[in-house]
């Protein structure tokens, strides 16, 4: 799985974040970055709540 | 001996609504699932409707939460435009607007809130409430009418909003508050007053400490008349003074209200009965209070802890940390917690002059929220301090 994030949605609530601090973090710029790209199968229960308690719905998850 | 729901039947397709029935197929319920919404439009987006839409920057398509091919490969079936006017809890029966019956098995009511309005504005032009998607384009047309001078009744979250996108727009605004400090039985006098300042500093016209006595006009509003004797022309009017749960429908069907349907912790509110979103008042565990919680985040969450619930009677209380965020100009405020105006507020990041901040909020030893400026980072770190219950010293000496 590849975590997908489209920025022009993200407005950097940092709800991921919380979720999954591991794999995404909003910086002191603001801006949201994402720390793994692909993370193992055993995070995906977490990616799959970040996807959907995103306010913007930003992130989604690509599978390859 | 509970059986799980041989089918579900939404009331309320909003945010809490939808994310109830995405939940219980997620979960893998395979029996029918049917959305009832009183609106005509598919489940959207609220919080552009202040923001984006209202400004002119986003189409109103685009607050779309979802369409119809996504909810017929989902197999939940939309029914829009009814409203339930009645539950018949003995019978598992609701009754539509229409007169129509539709017997059901497991539902999840999520019938949300509606505007308080003010008295005897009611055939007057110009005069709005914001709540759902038409309520938003009606006050968009007005704002591109452009109009000379837009007062905003109610300087709370969604009022601050709407003045700051008309501000955006270009247009005059007077935004009349009945505190003396906007906020400031939410957030404490002092972080109310940075609200306030912030507006001010954007040219809006704040007057605080007053009510509203009077919106007059002559077929189309003109006038604002305020509790000090004073008035402010208006060509619109946005009153944002808080909202009611929609409830009426529920009463005399046997389940328990009282600002909201009355729910136990798990959000269960009679047997095969749950209820989520701005509608559901429950005890939240984690902070020994009932409440209920108007939040988008709120929503989608609890929606979907209702769906789980009704599907299986282990799914345990809905514990969650309440968190929401406001754009207002070029400022991102998030509150998360159960802050109250009277708690010790600390600022542990930040500078307020700079409007870049976060603050939190500690009563009985305990962190009970954090409110951030411009500082989600902080917010979500502090707010997973609220969830573990931490004290307010250790809040105040962690370091993020």
């Amino acid at each position: 799985m590849r975590i997908v994030v489209d920025f022009d949605l993200c407005e950097s609530n940092a709800v991921c974040m919380q979720i999954a601090p591991d794999i995404f973090e909003v910086r002191d710029d603001d801006f949201l970055y994402i720390l793994n790209e692909t993370p193992d199968e055993a995070d995906r229960s977490r990616v799959e709540e970040c996807v959907q308690r995103c306010p913007k719905q930003a992130i989604s998850i690509a599978e390859n | 001996m509970t059986r799980a729901p041989r089918a579900v039947t939404i009331v309320g397709a909003s945010l809490a609504g939808l994310n109830a029935a995405e939940a219980l197929r997620r979960e893998g319920f395979d029996g029918p699932v049917t959305l009832i919404g009183a609106e005509n439009h598919l489940p959207y987006d609220r919080p552009p409707l202040s923001k984006q839409v209202l400004a002119g920057d986003w189409a109103p398509e685009r607050a779309a939460l979802t369409d119809s091919e996504e909810l017929e490969s989902d197999g939940i079936e939309a029914r829009l435009g009814l409203r339930v006017a009645a539950l018949d809890l003995a019978a598992r029966e609701l009754t539509l607007h229409t007169g129509e019956t539709v017997a059901f098995d497991g539902l999840i009511i999520a019938t949300g809130a509606r505007c308080r309005t003010m008295g005897g504005t009611e055939g007057l032009d110009g005069v709005h409430v914001l709540r759902s998607l038409d309520d938003c384009l009606a006050l968009r047309a007005d704002f591109e009418a452009t109009p000379q001078r837009v007062v905003v009744v109610g300087a709370g979250f969604i009022g601050a909003e709407v003045a700051a996108t008309a501000r955006g727009r270009g247009l005059d605004v007077t935004l009349v508050e009945a505190l003396r400090t906007p906020l400031s039985r939410v957030l404490g006098d002092e972080m109310g007053r940075v609200c306030a300042e912030v507006h001010r500093d954007h040219g809006v016209d704040l007057r605080t400490g007053v009510g509203v006595d009077r919106i007059s006009g002559d077929g189309r509003v003109r006038q604002v008349t305020l509790s000090d004797g004073s008035t402010v022309d208006a060509d619109v009017v946005v009153v944002g003074i808080g909202v009611i749960p929609n409830t009426e429908w529920l009463h005399g069907s046997g389940l328990e209200l009282g600002d909201g349907v009355l729910c136990d912790a798990s959000c269960l509110a009679a047997e095969g009965v749950t209820a989520a979103g701005d509608v559901a008042r429950w005890p939240n565990e984690l902070f020994g209070e009932t409440m209920r919680v108007e939040h988008w985040d709120n929503a989608a969450q609890q929606g979907s802890h209702a769906a789980r619930r009704l599907l299986d009677e282990a799914v345990g209380p809905f514990t969650p940390v309440p968190w929401f965020w406001s754009d207002q100009y070029d400022r991102k405020i998030q509150l998360a917690g159960r802050v109250r105006g009277d708690d010790e507020v600390r600022v542990v990041t930040g500078s307020v002059d700079e409007r870049r901040f976060a603050a939190i909020y500690g009563r009985a030893g305990r962190i009970t929220g954090v409110l951030g400026f411009n500082r989600p980072r902080h917010v979500m770190r502090y707010r997973a301090l609220i969830e573990q219950r931490a004290s307010f010293d250790e809040a105040l000496a962690a370091e993020f």
